[in-house]
């Protein structure tokens, strides 16, 4: 029996505009096993930005519970969130979001920098090369982003998030900005990582793209509308070979 | 805490390569610390130097020296500076015998001519003066010797020359004997003056030709009254007496009654060290309040160039806080960009400063003084420009959102 790493009870989020009062989230709960492939789909304005923002600790609840890898993470404070968000989460953005005129490799330490690892920078770079090797990308450790295609930055980006061994890798729309054979791909790694054991939450509204999940969770108007649970997930054409 | 320093050690370099970045606005950022603390530099040294300057100078005068020259005069009532001097050789003549604390006098009288000799010709300063002027200024003749009373007392055209004339007007050849013309008037040189070197104004007194008193009243300037008295006191110790001996003397001389204004005033070396000092010290905060300003200018844009920075780099932040840098290590990175950026132009600085004051000692013959001190207190400054005026910045930084900045286009 997989024990779970995410577990959400009663989750609320309300912004307040001046006299308005937005319910972003209003009462969600979710549990989110280890192994798990779960995508998590809904239109915009459903509350799943708002969703994966408390998910990967960059923002906190209004009022429930959150356990993250069995830590209740709703109400830590900025520099704590930074902590769990550092050692926990693994995030892989829709923009790639990678330090510019900087290495590939240097790129992947960055998580490294920041948490409580205490590392020597030997270290620190055999660990960024194994993320990178990782990713299928072998021989462009040294390349720039700017050397880099689209498919080949999100790669860095997954191994960056990889690279501290995280509860959860948390994908926020991660194909947005590729085109549908490079998106194939990049989902074939996130496939083959979690086969290999790792947590993936993905967040998107493409439904191609979230069925490669084993698990589609739907957002809407602030609360989970369905939990469905794919037999057979859909195979990413690509394998994981540098492109 | 073995990891809190290792993490200090990663953000130091995160730091160091944001700046290696940006070379040239790195260096733009960094270039008004760089004028500032040059300028700091620069000031404090040749300031130093021309203090010590004026201090030699001064000192080279003798401590028993005292001028007197001609003041302020009422004629038909109207006080003023007329210009025109009520002090006669006679003058001269009578303190020498009647002051007692007094034991040299030459009267002076100075113009300005171009000199010729053979093919050459030098725009230089003549003094008219006595035979008690070298001692008075204990200044000797090096080679051959200084003209005598009698030379004074016939007018003859004679004359000694300092080493720059020297150099202008006999650049192979002996000087000793040989013929200058000044405005068509040939005079021997019978001496050649020791070097002395710049004055406290930077005025080159080596550049100056003396000759009796008489000969430059007569044959150059057609003066009959004195531009100066130059006087030396007996010892150190009767300056002050000699001083009055001779007000007494020169107001009897002069029919000036008892506290009524003197045609003549008086300044001995004391005074004018003090008043040079006052001026220099006047000269030197002025510049030093340019260089303080220049400085906070430059903090300034530091803080104009960090402020942009951030905000063209809040993805980055925005990166950088996702994947667990804290409120701190985003501002440690860019208050130690903005300190290394101080650092940096305050290294620079200093060399520029104690280039720029070379060449100041080159060109106006100051010596210059760099000390430690103000290389210290310009690094200390500049970090703490840095500190000052990064701290708004990195601590807007520090404060940003994540998920606003990563939102950041």
């Amino acid at each position: 029996m997989a024990k779970p790493v995410i577990e959400i009870r009663d989750l609320t989020k309300v912004y307040k505009m001046g006299d308005f009062e937005v319910r972003a989230l209003n009462g969600v709960n979710l549990t989110v096993d280890t192994g798990e492939f779960v995508a998590i789909m809904g239109p915009s304005g459903s509350g799943k930005s708002t969703l994966m923002n408390i998910l990967g600790c960059l923002d906190r609840p209004t009022a429930g519970t959150y356990l993250l890898d069995d830590v209740d993470v709703s109400q830590l404070d900025r520099d704590e969130r930074a902590v769990i968000r550092n050692a926990k989460i693994g995030f892989v953005f829709q923009s790639f979001n990678l330090l510019a005129r900087t290495s590939a490799v240097e790129n992947t330490e960055l998580p490294l920098l920041y948490g409580e690892f205490g590392w020597a920078r030997a270290q620190r770079r055999k660990a960024a090369m194994d993320a990178l090797h990782r990713v299928g990308l072998q021989g462009r450790e040294q390349n720039q982003p700017s050397q880099l295609s689209g498919g080949q930055q999100q790669r860095v980006a997954i191994a960056r998030a990889l690279v501290t061994n995280p509860a959860i890798l948390l994908a926020d729309e991660p194909t947005g900005n590729l085109d549908s054979q490079t998106s194939e791909e990049i989902m074939g790694i996130f496939q083959a990582l979690n086969d290999e054991g790792k947590t993936v939450v993905l967040i998107t509204h493409e439904p191609d793209i979230a069925e490669h999940a084993k698990r589609i969770v739907h957002v809407r108007d602030g609360v989970i509308q369905q939990d469905q649970r794919i037999a057979q997930r859909r195979a990413a054409a690509a394998k994981r070979a540098a492109s | 805490m073995k990891n809190s320093i290792q993490r200090m050690g990663n953000i130091t370099i995160v730091g160091l390569k944001a700046i290696s970045r940006n070379k040239l606005r790195s260096f733009l950022t960094a270039l008004g610390i760089i004028i500032g603390v040059g300028c700091v530099i620069a000031v404090v040294a040749i300031g130093n130097g021309a203090t010590k300057s004026v201090e030699n100078t001064i000192n080279s005068l003798g401590t028993n020296y005292i001028m007197v020259f001609p003041g302020a005069s009422t004629s038909g009532g109207a006080r003023m500076f007329t210009g025109n001097s009520a002090l006669t050789p006679e003058d001269a003549e009578g303190i020498k015998q009647e002051c007692p604390a007094v034991s040299y006098v030459s009267p002076t009288v100075r113009t300005a001519a171009q000199v010729v000799a053979g093919e050459l010709n030098w725009g230089t300063s003549i003094q008219g003066a006595s035979t008690d002027y070298p001692l008075i200024r204990s200044w000797n003749v090096a080679q051959g010797t200084f003209f005598t009373d009698a030379d004074v007392k016939a007018a003859a055209k004679v004359c000694v020359v300092g080493s720059t004339v020297v150099d202008n007007l006999f650049p192979n050849a002996d000087a000793i004997g040989q013929i200058v013309r000044i405005k068509n008037v040939p005079f021997r040189v019978v001496g050649v003056l020791e070097k002395k070197g710049g004055n406290m104004m930077g005025q080159d007194q080596d550049d100056t030709i003396i000759a009796p008193y008489t000969t430059v009243m007569k044959r150059l300037s057609g003066k009959t009254k004195l531009d100066m008295i130059q006087v030396s006191a007996a010892s150190a110790d009767q300056v002050q007496e000699a001083q009055n001996q001779v007000d007494a003397y020169l107001r009897q001389r002069h029919r000036i009654p008892p506290g009524g204004d003197a045609d003549f005033q008086m300044r001995s070396q004391e005074e004018i060290a003090q008043t040079q000092a006052a001026s220099m010290g006047i000269l030197r905060n002025l510049l030093l309040a340019i260089a303080a300003v220049s400085l906070f200018v430059g903090g300034i844009g530091i803080m104009n160039i960090m402020l942009v920075s951030v905000t063209e780099r809040t993805r980055e932040i925005g990166i950088r806080m996702a994947i667990g840098a804290k409120g701190r290590h985003v501002m440690l990175q860019f208050l130690f960009e903005a300190v290394t950026l101080a650092i940096v132009g305050g290294v620079i600085g200093v060399g520029m400063g104690v280039g720029a004051s070379v060449l100041v000692a080159r060109f106006l013959k100051w010596p210059i003084i760099v000390t430690p001190t103000s290389i210290l207190m310009s690094f200390g400054v500049a970090a703490a420009v840095g500190i000052f005026f990064g701290f708004y910045p990195a601590r807007k930084a520090a404060r940003l959102d994540p998920i606003d900045a990563l939102r950041y286009e």
